[in-house]
């Protein structure tokens, strides 16, 4: 189907054109509802386009795929139905009418449209946090940036950043973005975390880091940049104690000429705030069902924009549960609500989707621990369900689906979820 | 001659086991830590002779976008990865290149295809 807007009002818009968005759309499609995807970048696809690394697909398709082909399976599915999209589009006012009226106001590069929708789908993905989050302040010289728009430079468009880099967290994005630095005749002068370990995965520490021998240096972090004619010249790096606090007389200075942000991602959420949507403070995220159904009804969540992620098969999982969840919002006039119950965090658990359940429906649980740990449990305590585990990291998430038959045993109107040492 | 003991970390999966490996006389002695039979193997070649899959960009001449992302076909030897990339930079190629698209028949002689990761399509000229 060729780009446009087709129609005045929809069963269902998917704000965001990323895999969540993408896989939302298209089996939004697959379940007869009128479908609309709006992307404010020049293509659909959005970030895997520019992760041109392998680790796609692996639960998905069971198959290791780079970013860009990876979401090229969705987009050539989708250009194959009357599912309609607009590029370079921006949703700029969202409005809740009635449970089965929400208007959008949309600016394309054609003119601006105003038009209906049953439901929302908000795939927008997350944003990278900035050098302000992390406490880099001061001037603001050439060559400070993200990882991720380090990562657009070179592999959208083919531009080198720079020559000399230190990396700022030890995330997978950051990982990536060393090897790549390195393999297009940068020098990498170290990643520098600010915890003990590294925060994304290990076999990236060995094929980014390790392989090309990029120091990594633990319980450290910046506490200035310094400028020589408007460009970074250096970083003043400092080991950092248990509480995060500088020991004295550790201080060095890393020359380097870019300095690259690569300390996560938090949701984004503005849209659902003016939705009214409740925040969940610990995901960052919006408080949601076990259809990712947000706490305004007929407005779902999925991908990135409903928790940070580790793998994109899971925004895509989430983006198909929460269409599917669109079309019996559409079928059924709502999702109707058996017993409100509250999942709440014990022992160990960091935060966890979704917060609230209705008790109709498998509920689909992606969650992070506080703190690493060797062969615990993982409880349900309510439900008396104890699952095994060898490891559990802050850096791995938690996904454990619990069937509906196993939740209407649930007596209380809270689900505690924890993690308790075995033995 | 020495024993030797090696640490790698297995990349076949998100996992990332810790595998220790005992050499004796350039001979494997004990393969440690491994959770599947791909991480033995993973590491059975991983002492010996190190491989890694290359990504990268080339030029995309009249393209919607200045470059194509690219991958090798198969894993080339990690000594030969920043070669690898270098001999990349200077190579080019014209929109459109479709995902799978050959870009190079065989890098650097090691017996392995380039192929286009992302598909470049001609640039739209202005109306
Ligand atoms: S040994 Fe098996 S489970 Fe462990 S990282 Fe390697 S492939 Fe994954």
């Amino acid at each position: 189907m060729p780009e446009g807007i087709t129609s005045r009002s929809y069963d269902v818009v998917v704000i965001g054109g990323g895999p969540a968005g993408l896989a939302a759309a298209i089996k939004a499609w697959e379940k007869g509802l009128r479908t609309l995807v709006v992307e404010t970048r020049d293509r659909l696809g959005g970030i895997p386009l520019q992760c041109i690394h392998l680790g796609f697909g692996i639960h998905y398709f069971k198959e290791d795929l780079t970013g860009p082909e990876f979401v090229y399976r969705f987009i050539d599915k989708l250009i194959g139905t009357y599912i309609d999209y607009t590029v370079k589009s921006y949703v700029n006012k969202a409005l809740y009418i009635s449970p089965f009226e929400k208007k959008l106001e949309i600016i394309t590069p054609r003119n601006t449209e105003v038009i209906e929708t049953k439901t929302i789908i908000y795939t927008a993905g997350a944003r990278e946090r900035t050098r302000y989050e992390i406490g880099i302040t001061g001037p603001n010289p050439a060559g400070i940036m993200t990882a991720g728009e380090a990562q657009t430079l070179m592999d959208m468009y083919g531009v080198m950043p720079g020559k000399k880099i230190l990396i700022v967290g030890s995330g997978d994005v950051g990982l990536i973005m060393a090897r790549r630095f390195v393999l297009e005749g940068a020098e990498v002068v170290g990643v520098v975390e600010i915890l003990p370990y590294p925060s994304g995965l290990m076999r990236n520490v060995q094929q980014c880091l390790i392989d090309y021998g990029i120091p990594l240096l633990l319980s450290h972090m910046v506490t200035a940049v310094k400028q020589r004619d408007g460009r970074v010249s250096s970083a003043i790096v400092v080991e950092v104690d248990e509480n995060f606090k500088p020991k004295p007389g550790t201080e060095q200075e890393i020359e380097c000429d870019t300095i690259v942000i690569a300390t996560g991602l938090r949701p984004r959420t503005k849209l659902l705030e003016e939705l009214g949507a409740r925040i969940d403070p610990r995901t960052k995220g919006p408080v949601v069902n076990e259809y990712y159904e947000t706490t305004v009804p007929g407005v779902f969540a999925a991908g990135n924009a409903l928790i940070i992620n580790d793998y994109v098969d899971y925004a895509v999982e989430q983006g198909e549960i929460a269409a599917e969840a669109a079309a019996k919002y559409v079928s059924e006039k709502g999702i109707k609500i058996k017993k409100p119950v509250q999942v709440e965090l014990g022992r160990n658990m960091r935060l966890i989707v979704p917060q609230i359940l209705t008790l109709t429906n498998d509920a689909l649980f992606y969650g992070r621990v506080a703190k690493p740990e060797e062969n615990v449990w993982l409880i349900f305590r309510e439900l008396g369900i104890q699952i095994p585990q060898l490891k559990v990291l802050p850096s791995i998430m938690i996904r454990q689906k619990i069937r509906l038959d196993k939740l209407e045993e649930l007596i209380d109107s809270k689900l505690t979820i924890e993690v308790i040492p075995r033995g | 001659m020495a024993r030797q003991v090696k640490k790698i970390i297995c990349i076949v999966c998100p996992r990332g086991c810790e595998i220790t490996v005992e050499i004796e006389d350039g001979e494997i002695k004990s393969i440690k830590g491994y959770t599947c039979p791909l991480g033995k193997k993973y590491a059975e070649k991983e002492v010996v002779n190190p491989e890694r899959i290359l990504m990268s960009v080339v030029k995309c001449i009249n393209g919607d976008l200045p470059v194509v992302s690219v991958k090798t076909s198969k894993p080339i030897p990690l000594s030969m990865m920043k070669k690898a990339s270098k001999a990349l930079s200077d190579v080019s190629v014209e929109a459109p290149v479709k995902i799978g698209d050959k870009i190079i028949d065989n890098l650097l002689d090691l017996g392995v295809e380039v192929v286009a990761t992302r598909p470049c399509n001609e640039e739209r000229r202005a109306e």
